[in-house]
């Protein structure tokens, strides 16, 4: 448990999606426009993230490794194609579930629920977790176990959140500043998240 | 008609860049530039798998039914970087390591996903080979700018070779340093911010409002 609980901070500070490795980039520069939907967004991925994250551990860990369906046989260079179809799958019965049951939520979801299937947060996490299932038991990094595995998901979810949550609020107050006029957009954007990736930087000194 | 085609190949070098203005690719763009070397691999893994997607998309672009066309063109992509990444890992081993999970994600790369929809499902396949084929050049583009520069500044050699000198650092008696902060992830936003920046100055018309 002690173990999950630490990956769980370290995804969420040290191992930011966005700021350690820059996955979710598409999406996190596209809607991060105001604090609200990009709050609702940050929802969506961690949600889909704790679905998709451990039924992918479950089909690496009995169907894909080697030597896990039958002796002798490594199913690992089919991962890219299943993981993705997992996802798209997922994503696509979540959607739905959400339409269903909930039509406002659908509503303020609007189109960047299908998006997450492309969202390479979600896709990063999953060949992530499959890289840190084989490291060694004692690693800090090292995912041994379903809970850690949704501890895992959660962590990089609100991590996510958390930064674009963060970025959205900066653009909104940067309305009303002068920029350079071919900064404008695009380019203070890009510079305003490596400043911030540069203030997280000083997390990975926690010794969690 | 010539006229598209040379759109669809000249465009996303400089105009309709996909990562400097259309926003797309970003992920990767930012994670593989601490050198040379794997930028270039990148590029070139890129460049191959938009150029033939798009084709294969192009061809069966007629029978494919709307509601399933995201996962058709994702299992055409994620089949696409499966053979790249087993050639990867079969002759350049070394740099299939360094770029690790980020091969794998070429699947979820914007890019393709973008110009399979706004380009292959209308066009022939020709010119969406040219329109892929541009796209994946103009990626790799700027992936080659700000690797240079990272690996130039942040540890003095290109491809691995050393462009300055032993001699010039500090604990060799010189007054040279490297800027460590260029191997920084951050740094590698800052540069693709400057690229944009210089870009947008020399098109007037891509400038914000």
């Amino acid at each position: 448990m002690e173990h999950a609980i630490t990956l769980l901070f370290r995804s969420i500070f040290v191992d930011n999606m966005i700021f350690a490795y820059f996955l979710g980039m598409c999406s996190y520069l596209a809607v991060s426009k105001n604090v609200k939907t990009s709050f609702m967004l940050g929802i969506a991925v961690t949600f889909v993230l704790i679905i998709t994250l451990p039924i992918n551990y479950l089909l690496d860990a009995y169907v894909l490794k080697a030597g896990a369906i039958a002796e002798g046989v490594d199913l690992s260079y089919l991962s890219f194609i299943l993981f993705i179809a997992v996802i798209a799958a997922i994503v696509q019965v979540v959607e739905m579930f959400v339409e269903k049951f909930s039509p406002s939520l659908y509503a303020s979801l609007g189109i960047f629920l299908p998006l997450i299937a492309v969202n390479c947060a979600i896709m990063g996490c999953a060949l992530f977790m499959q890289q840190r299932t084989g490291m060694a038991e004692t690693d800090p990094k090292s995912l041994n176990n379903i809970v850690d595995v949704i501890f895992y998901a959660l962590g990089s979810g609100i991590g996510w959140m958390l930064s674009i949550v963060g970025l959205a609020a900066i653009r909104e107050k940067m309305e009303y500043n002068q920029v350079p006029q071919a900064l404008r957009g695009l380019g203070i954007t890009f510079i305003t998240v490596g400043l911030m990736a540069m203030a997280f930087l000083c997390f990975s000194g926690l010794k969690i | 008609m010539a006229e598209i085609k040379e759109n669809a190949f000249l465009g996303p070098l400089n105009k309709n860049n996909p990562v400097a203005v259309q926003v797309l690719g970003i992920c990767s763009a930012l994670a593989v530039t601490a050198e040379l070397k794997p930028a270039l691999i990148m590029g070139l893994s890129v460049t191959i798998i938009v150029a033939l997607s798009n084709v294969v998309i192009s061809l069966i672009r007629k029978t494919i039914p709307t509601s399933v066309r995201i996962i058709v063109q994702l299992v055409v992509v994620a089949a696409l970087v499966t053979v790249v990444s087993e050639v990867l890992k079969a002759f350049v081993y070394d740099v299939s390591v360094q770029l690790s999970v980020y091969i794998g994600l070429i699947i979820t790369n914007c890019i393709l996903m973008g110009r399979l929809e706004a380009f292959a499902m209308q066009n022939k396949p020709w010119e969406s080979f040219l329109d892929g084929l541009g796209n994946g050049c103009g990626y790799a583009m700027v992936l080659i700018i700000v690797a240079i520069f990272r690996e130039l500044l942040g540890s003095g050699s290109l491809m691995g070779y050393r462009v300055i000198p032993e001699s010039w650092y500090v604990d060799n008696g010189g007054c040279y340093m490297n800027n460590g902060m260029m191997m920084m992830p951050s740094m590698a936003l800052i540069l693709v911010a400057c690229v944009i920046w210089v870009h947008r100055s020399f098109n007037k018309d891509l400038q914000d409002k």
